[in-house]
């Protein structure tokens, strides 16, 4: 995308002049640095429940926000109206974190670096609505096809379309846009009249709508969502206290999102709040352990091709073969530990101030074949999906919660087990692993990670491991 | 139009009808925002914007459309519209979708004492010294306490405007400024943090930012050295911020439009034993100047008292107006919603009336217990009831505190759960919309080693 065809350009107007002059009074004060963040967002949704599409909504919002740096200290104001002399108050507003001299006289921008990660020519919110409530019909459909015993459907469709531009007081300028879309079903089944259990699945990413008719059709996810419930049904109350954990490929990479990504964001590291504080250099999981935070795969939920202080995303190895390697970094957190950013500043909205962030995180395959991991385990339990998670950063403490899990007995699955949270501490839990198949898959894209009030899209991945101990929470 | 929203509104619906919607309801939000964020002393981070959307929603018969703008120009309304109707035209026929019975429209009179103009007035000095002097008294609180995640205080003013076809047009400001902080203690090897706040619509009824940080150390102080306890089934007592979380389970198991998809472990249980005698829970939007007060919902419903749960028995659910026909009831005046869409569910002041007993008697008497003073996790599912969560906090022994609990699990199922309350402490307070007191449950799964 070229400047001049950017929607900030065509419709309210700005030139490059402008945003120089912009960056200029954000400055006035003395700041060190400066930038401003551009968003136009256009999203739709729709959804069926009952078999009825109730729901459909679009909108657009857009605004900026103008950031000053000065030290250690971040002063921030946006406006949703785009008219020079808003954004020229929130010029002045975020200026007044500094108090002094101006120190920077001229700014040129020139074009920054950026991936092309997601070349998608029509995203999907510019499709014909009448294609996309197609998808959540044929989600209901399926889901309530696959089993007499399901009885509620709910399907939902959403789609985002985000056009960012980012000048900063560093002469760089970057545009992106961003599409986004994902199909979630959820599936109550229903047996003699018992209670009911509920199943869900999702999935989608930067992608075309073609994704969801010819890659991950409404039909695969709708029965993976039936099927989960159905399997339910017939559950059996989880273990509680230590056990031998084997996590199934894909979404159960939360492990890492939440074991070992957050503790590694620079913020935490940087202030000396982090479990990981201090800890480079140090093995902290397994030797068969690697596990990276990478925002350049195509396609994918958490990609970017750039960050959201305009940073080209990158590669970035957390833990490599069980010794610390790295933390996330963002603009302002790698300058005060003089070290580059990572391409990990994510903010939620033109409304929020960037931090580091994660990606897509995963762990690399090892070579041990996932039906081997089950069989080498006399009594545990084996979890395929997930609910979300959480940590404690500075304890180290996380969880995450099982959605569907089976117990093994003698190396077979058995029973599946009723919903249980698992528990364990960051920089220990991953010394337990002493099995990684060869069987690495990221999830499906349907991830939201939530940190200080913002939520960002972001992917995980995992092959089948073995960890020897980690406690769940059952109640047999 | 600056000043006018109300009539804005009246006109965006207007419009809607003019371009064939037979029904419609517009909502527009505007606020102002201020944080100020102070870390080891230092001011770390200022922030200060303000904002404004409006959201429409249409009919064309039980057709339903939606759609929300920034752009509250002549051109943006006018997409706003145009996008909102031409939406109508893929959803479905619903025989229960429409506005609420005109009858059931209104709003409550006087001042509910949800809106102070001085907080927007407030100098950034004074926002900047609250949070300064927070996290200094937890900072200063004791020698273990070496490290902080800051403290912040934030401020929020906000003006809600909403209108139908019906002909209902209503309006209400609110205010709210918070204080909170999160001191991080260590011990040798042990490193804990934890968090305190406080809340009010007005600067003067703020908690002291003294009293704030004080708490919070303590709270941080008495997490050192935790213990991983064994997996056993004891007594579990509920501290007034984890008791709270019980309180939003029972929201999501009350919300009528879980109910009648039957997603909830509390759905065709009305009149029925769901709870204790000790457990009588009420909604109630009309509390002057708490966080979940409203004179009107986000259909134009006047906000009421509810009784949800009265000494155990389910007496209500929660309802917006679709959700009460789809049960054949009336609506609660619980709807809510951003600024579009079908109206969900929201609460008002939610909590759980307070006892008789003072907090630390509900230890007296138990041997061996755990009492729980942080929650993690997602691990509740409102279907089934099944609730397995992380925890932390303190071992209770012998009737006393005895030293601290983490990384362990607590698990039972919620129908268990509130039939085993078995004590309800005096120490209600509101932090928030959602507030309990300290409990007591007879017996749970706590998962350690």
């Amino acid at each position: 995308m070229q400047f001049s065809e950017c929607v900030f350009a065509t419709r309210f107007n700005i030139t490059r002049r402008d945003l120089e002059a912009y960056l200029a009074e954000a400055l006035a004060q003395g700041g060190d640095y400066a930038d401003l963040y551009f968003e136009y967002l256009a999203t739709s949704s729709i959804s069926i429940d009952e078999s009825i599409v109730k729901s459909a909504a679009q909108g657009v919002s857009l605004g900026v926000g103008v950031r000053v740096i000065a030290g250690e200290r971040t002063g921030y104001a946006y406006s949703d109206d785009l008219s020079p002399e808003k954004i020229r108050k929130a010029a002045r507003v975020a200026a007044c974190i500094a108090a002094g001299p101006a120190k920077v006289d001229k700014i040129d921008l020139n074009d920054g670096r950026r991936h092309n990660l997601y070349p998608v020519l029509i995203s999907p919110t510019e499709t014909e609505f009448s294609e996309r409530v197609k998808l959540v019909k044929r989600a209901d459909a399926a889901a309530r096809a696959y089993d007499p015993r399901i009885f509620q459907v709910q399907a939902a469709y959403a789609d985002n379309l985000r056009i960012v531009m980012i000048a900063s007081s560093d002469g760089v300028l970057t545009l992106d846009r961003q599409p986004l879309a994902r199909l979630s079903v959820a599936a109550l089944a229903r047996q003699d009249g018992g209670p009911p259990q509920r199943g869900h699945a999702g999935g989608g990413g930067r992608v075309e709508l073609s994704f969801f008719l010819n890659e991950k059709t409404p039909e695969y996810f709708a029965r993976e969502a039936a099927r989960e419930a159905v399997v339910m049904l017939d559950a059996v109350e989880a273990p509680a206290g230590e056990s031998v954990v084997v996590l199934g490929p894909g979404w159960p990479g939360i492990l890492l999102h939440e074991a070992i990504g957050h503790g590694l964001e620079a913020d935490f590291n940087r202030k000396g709040v982090s479990a990981f504080s201090g800890r480079i250099g140090q093995k902290v999981a397994s030797e068969l352990c690697t596990v990276v935070d990478d925002g350049t795969i195509a396609g994918r939920r958490g990609s970017l091709n750039v960050d959201d202080e305009g940073n080209p995303t990158q590669r970035n190895v957390l833990i490599e073969n069980g010794v610390l390697r790295g933390y996330l970094q963002d603009r302002l957190s790698g300058s005060l530990m003089n070290t580059p950013s990572t391409g990990s500043g994510r903010r939620e909205s033109y409304a929020h101030i960037p931090m580091p962030r994660m990606t897509n995180t995963f762990m690399l395959a090892g070579e041990s074949d996932p039906e081997e991991i089950i069989r080498s385990v006399p009594k545990g339990i084996y979890c395929v999906n997930f609910g979300g998670g959480q940590v404690d950063i500075t304890s180290g403490n996380f969880v995450f919660s099982a959605s569907e899990s089976y117990l093994i007995e003698d190396g077979k699955l058995t029973r599946p087990v009723r919903n249980a949270t698992l528990i364990g501490n960051g920089p220990e839990a991953l010394k337990y692993v002493s099995m990684v198949g060869n069987d690495l898959s990221l999830d499906e894209g349907i991830g939201v990670c939530g940190k200080e009030g913002q939520s960002v899209p972001v992917g995980v991945g995992i092959p089948t491991i073995r960890i020897d101990r980690m406690t769940v929470g059952g109640t047999a | 139009m600056n000043g006018n929203l109300p009539e804005l509104a009246q006109d965006i619906v207007r419009r809607a009808v003019a371009a064939g919607a037979t029904g419609a309801e517009c909502t527009i939000a505007e606020g102002d925002e201020f944080s100020a964020n102070v870390r080891m002393r230092q001011l770390e981070s200022l922030k200060e914007a303000g904002s404004r959307g409006a959201g429409l929603r249409i009919l064309i018969g039980t057709k339903t459309g939606a759609s929300y703008t920034s752009d509250l120009s002549r051109e943006g309304i006018e997409l706003l519209v145009k996008s909102a109707l031409e939406l109508a035209d893929i959803t479905s026929e619903d025989p229960h979708a429409g506005l609420p019975d005109p009858e059931e429209l209104g709003s409550i009179s006087g001042d509910l004492g949800i809106y102070s103009p001085e907080v927007e007035r407030l100098e950034t000095s004074v926002r900047i010294s609250a949070a300064e002097r927070c996290e200094a008294a937890a900072l200063d609180a004791d020698a273990r306490i070496f490290n902080s995640e800051g403290a912040s205080f934030d401020s929020h003013s906000g003006r809600r405007v909403f209108a139908n076809s019906l002909g209902f047009a209503g309006e209400y400001r609110s205010s709210s400024c918070s204080l909170a902080v999160a001191p991080v203690a260590k011990d040798g090897d042990s490193m804990e943090r934890d968090f305190w706040y406080a809340m009010a619509r007005d600067f003067a009824g703020l908690e002291p930012a003294e009293q704030v940080g004080r708490v919070a150390a303590e709270r941080a102080l008495r997490r050192l050295n935790p213990v991983k306890v064994d997996t056993q089934r004891v007594p579990v007592v509920f501290d007034p911020r984890t008791a709270r979380t019980l309180l939003d389970n029972i929201f999501e198991a009350v919300h009528g439009m879980s109910v009648f998809r039957h997603e909830s472990f509390l759905a065709e249980k009305l009149g029925e034993k769901v709870a204790s005698d000790d457990v009588t829970v009420i909604d109630d939007g009309t509390i002057p100047a708490l966080f979940g007060t409203s004179p009107f919902d986000d259909e134009g419903v006047p906000s009421r008292r509810t009784v949800v749960i009265e000494k155990g028995v389910l007496k209500s659910y929660l309802l917006n107006t679709y959700a009460a026909r789809k049960l054949g009831m009336k609506t609660t005046g619980n709807a809510a919603r951003g600024l579009t869409g079908n109206a969900g569910i929201g609460h008002g002041n939610l909590f759980l009336e307070a006892g008789e007993l003072p907090p630390q008697q509900l230890l007296s008497g138990i041997r061996n217990g755990f009492y729980v003073t942080e929650l993690m996790g997602f691990g509740v599912n409102i279907v089934t009831g099944d609730y397995s969560r992380g925890a932390a906090g303190l071992w209770i022994r012998d009737g006393e505190l005895a030293f601290a609990v983490s990384e362990v699990t607590i698990a039972g199922n919620l129908r268990e759960m509130l039939l085993g309350i078995e004590a309800v402490a005096s120490d209600l307070e509101f932090r928030g919309a959602v507030a309990a007191p300290t409990l007591k449950i007879g017996e749970m799964t706590v998962g350690g080693k």
